[in-house]
């Protein structure tokens, strides 16, 4: 049965041909990828890292199946980031995943064609049939500029397609052309530039390398060759790639690639950067010949929008307002379904309670799964307005503008714009933002991004502090409209923050070595978001919290519910705050009682701890446990009310005082309590140790500065 | 700047004399002539189209004053003010409008 399966597995993979979508970043890739594939697509990660691997399906002809695979976004074939490298590698067919590669197209914007086409040149010389899909004509044609694409199919000697992708236009010319071009069986591509002889000489033994060891066709060979000759970064990773494929020709590479340099400069070449200039150009030549220009107007619709947007003093008020409505519809609007989410499990609960006769079954069902599972669904709503917003600025435009407005601010904690957007992710969840580092072509920036995100406040805080200021703090208003209560919830955010800069100016001048940072960054025309879109990536994203988060908060709440409820206490009838006091959730909670106390933290808050060390959101449910409230949530009035209830059994004081209720808060801000950011990190780094020592610096940060408030307070007299 | 070389004037070519790229003021235009100093490491700008004798505009800068914002072959490049110094560029003389 299982090998039927995998033969017809095989069967199909074998009537699988792999077509790439390449092109530069902002071309509308996306879209024509959408457009051709319809949303018969799967999205996954390529092994060991985690880019994502999209790949699409379109019907092809005689039951052959045509995999579109849509690579990450790229300017040039010289590798900058480790998104460029994945697909580079795909292209060079060094990728596993994708070695069977029959047809690339590539995604060209029309408006911006002599930068688009530098790839396209490189990736013609790899030696597969190329298609270029000349997008976003109807912006070219408003910009004033006529493309004569007919002579530029002729000039580069491959089919061109003028599409108009978020409208549809073009895309069964495309679909055809493709199944047309996959019939070309890979033959030595045309050359469509010359070097010069002194370059071409000077080369060609490496070009030769690159024939014999590495599979490359006649031009490709030569391109290559130029190209590890052109840029340092290229040959290392051609090297490094030997290395680790244990092959022993790269030190004859490497002295080739000098010997090539050496030679060049006796004949007054410089070698840096040749490839550009040689290819440039040819290009511009090309470009010469096939753009008409007419009347351009001035200013484009774009440029005026984004006159007022980076404005020297509008813009960042405007970027102020637009980040305090998404704030505010997380607190407030996501209220709404959250709590109808909330109303839903607790009768859910109860019925099931109800039907179910007595037992260790019934109790598993009720206090973990469904409580389990209400604690994943809750946080959807809050997850999916955040990442709503987000993808809308993101697929407007509006990102790389913040990411411009800040640069300079960011700078002075010694990373760029661009890591602005990974660490406004992780105001959601750090999990995503540090997905979002991806982009950072600096390793060392990327690193710190990753290392600091976690302090970024996350919407699994949010439970906490809500819990905690709705119980503790005085809901007074100063004003008129600032409450007490909303400032220290802004407050907890700044310490995040601020944490986060300590933290970031550390790691930059001890811990990480690297060289100083640089900021080059497109900035994409404003475009209008697809709604389809918009509402596919929403999907996308909250069926990924809900089965991997997910998977982790249910397991843990099961586990939790174990912990909290066995052993069984011996004597019948006794209390569930006994009960738990005798669980080993209890027993563990007492043992780590002397080293919270200094912050204000009894055994049951211990527990707390414990088990929010796995996701912080948890910490709710265990009070919930723990006070045996039931169908209890962080708004929920009864939780509330038992907190404030809670009498130390020896002394008779209140267990929780606002100044307790302040340190705890302290303390999550800075802990790292989420096993999900732990494992991507590890996976984004490559290692255990960046993971390790992010655990120990937080939680060190989190005991010092919940101890500074506790004890601070207390010499305040606040206690 | 250019050393040794004689300058047409601006009268002559409609070029001003070589400035650098951070120099310009917003809306102004020149052509790249020079990467001054080791600025070619990894050569991004390059690729990204940055070449001698490419047409540049500085668009605009940032609302603190770094990084600026270049239109360069009919798109829209942000670099920061450090990087930009390094590129000697031929400034357009001014268009009455």
């Amino acid at each position: 049965m299982a090998t039927a399966r995998a033969q017809k597995k095989q069967m199909l993979e074998q009537n699988t041909l792999d077509i790439a979508l390449v092109g530069n970043p902002n071309t509308g890739k996306t879209t024509i990828f959408n457009a051709l594939t319809g949303l018969r697509q799967k999205v996954g990660n390529y092994p060991g890292v985690t880019v994502e691997k999209k790949t699409g399906l379109l019907p092809g002809q005689n039951g052959a199946r045509i995999r579109v695979n849509d690579l990450p976004g790229l300017y040039s074939l010289t590798p900058k980031s480790v998104d460029d490298q994945i697909s580079i590698e795909v292209l060079t067919g060094r990728h596993a995943e994708v070695s069977n590669l029959r047809l690339v197209v590539v995604a060209v914007d029309a408006s911006n064609l002599s930068r688009n086409l530098y790839l396209v040149t490189q990736i013609v010389e790899l030696g597969f049939p190329v298609i270029v899909a000349l997008n976003m004509m109807d912006i070219a044609s408003k910009k004033g500029m006529t493309i004569d694409h007919e002579k530029l199919s002729a000039l580069l000697k491959i089919p061109v397609i003028p599409v108009v992708a978020n409208k549809n236009q073009g895309i069964e010319v495309l679909r055809a052309s493709i199944l047309e071009q996959i019939q070309v069986t890979k033959a030595d591509p045309e050359t469509n530039w010359e070097m010069e002889v002194a370059v071409s000489e000077a080369v060609a033994p490496i070009a030769g390398w690159y024939a014999a060891h590495a599979g490359f066709n006649t031009v490709g060979a030569r391109a290559e060759a130029l190209r590890v000759v052109s840029s340092k970064k290229a040959l290392s990773v051609w090297l490094a790639y030997c290395q680790k494929s244990g092959k022993p020709e790269g030190t004859e590479l490497n002295s080739m690639v000098e010997a090539a340099r050496r030679n060049l400069a006796t004949q007054d070449v410089s070698w840096e950067m040749l490839e550009a200039k040689l290819r440039y150009e040819w290009i511009d030549a090309l470009c010469h010949r096939v753009i008409r220009r007419g009347r351009t107007t001035d200013y484009s619709l774009s440029d005026r929008i984004d006159r007022v947007l980076t404005q020297r003093i509008a813009g960042p008020i405007i970027f102020l307002v637009i980040f305090a409505v998404i704030f505010q519809s997380i607190f407030t609007w996501a209220e709404i379904p959250m709590n109808a989410i909330d109303s839903f499990v607790a009768w859910l609960g109860s019925a099931v309670n109800e039907a179910m006769p007595d037992g260790v079954l019934r109790d598993l069902i009720v206090d973990g799964v469904i409580a389990g599972v209400g604690a994943i669904l809750v946080f959807l709503p809050q997850i999916l307005f955040l990442f709503f917003f987000l993808s809308l600025l993101e697929d407007t435009g509006y990102m790389a503008r913040v990411a411009f407005m800040l640069d300079r601010i960011m700078r002075s904690v010694g990373l760029s714009g661009r890591s602005v957007i990974p660490l406004l992710s992780s105001f959601a969840c750090a999990v995503p933002g540090i997905m979002a580092t991806r982009t950072i072509t600096s390793s060392k920036d990327r690193l710190i991004t990753i290392m600091v995100a976690p302090l970024m406040s996350c919407s699994a805080r949010l439970p906490v502090y809500t819990l905690m200021i709705g119980a503790f703090i005085p809901g007074e208003t100063y004003l008129g409209f600032f409450s007490l209560q909303g400032l220290t919830l802004l407050s907890m955010y700044v310490l995040g923050i601020a944490g986060a800069v300590g933290a970031a100016l550390v790691f930059k001048k001890f811990l990480i070595k690297g060289r100083k940072t640089t900021f080059i960054m497109e900035m994409p025309p404003y475009r209008r978001p697809s709604s389809r879109w918009v509402l596919y990536q929403l999907y996308e994203r909250g069926k990924i919290f809900v089965l991997n988060v997910g998977q982790i908060i249910l397991a843990i709440s099961v586990v939790l519910w174990f912990l909290a409820s066995y052993p069984k206490p011996d004597a019948p009838n006794v209390t569930a705050e006994k009960a738990i006091q005798e669980s080993f959730a209890g027993k563990i909670g007492h043992a780590i009682e002397p080293v919270i106390e200094p912050l204000g933290f009894d055994w049951k808050i211990g527990i707390g701890l414990i088990t929010s060390f796995a996701a912080r959101e948890v910490l709710v449910s265990t009070m919930a446990t723990i006070y045996n409230v039931e169908g209890a949530d962080e708004t929920s009035g009864s939780l509330r009310d038992a907190l404030r209830k809670a009498k130390n059994p020896e002394t008779g004081a209140p267990v929780y005082t606002p100044l307790v209720a302040l340190s705890l808060m302290v303390f999550f801000v800075f802990a790292c309590q989420c096993m999900s950011t732990v494992a991507i990190v590890k996976r984004e780094t490559n290692s255990w140790r960046w993971p390790v020592i992010m655990i120990v610096y937080m939680t060190a940060m989190a005991y010092v500065a919940s101890l500074a408030v506790y004890q601070g307070g207390k010499l305040l007299g606040m206690a | 700047m250019r050393k040794g070389e004689p300058v047409l004037s601006s009268a002559q070519n409609g070029f001003e004399d070589l400035v650098s790229l951070d120099e310009l003021r917003p809306g102004e235009s020149g052509v790249i002539r020079a990467f001054n100093g080791k600025h070619l490491e990894d050569g991004i700008l390059m690729e990204m189209g940055l070449m001698v004798g490419t047409e540049v505009k500085l668009v605009k800068f940032a609302p603190l004053g770094d990084p600026v914002e270049l239109s360069v072959r009919g798109y829209h490049l942000s670099i920061r003010r450090s990087e930009a110094h390094f590129i000697m560029v031929e400034r357009f003389a001014r268009r009455a409008v």
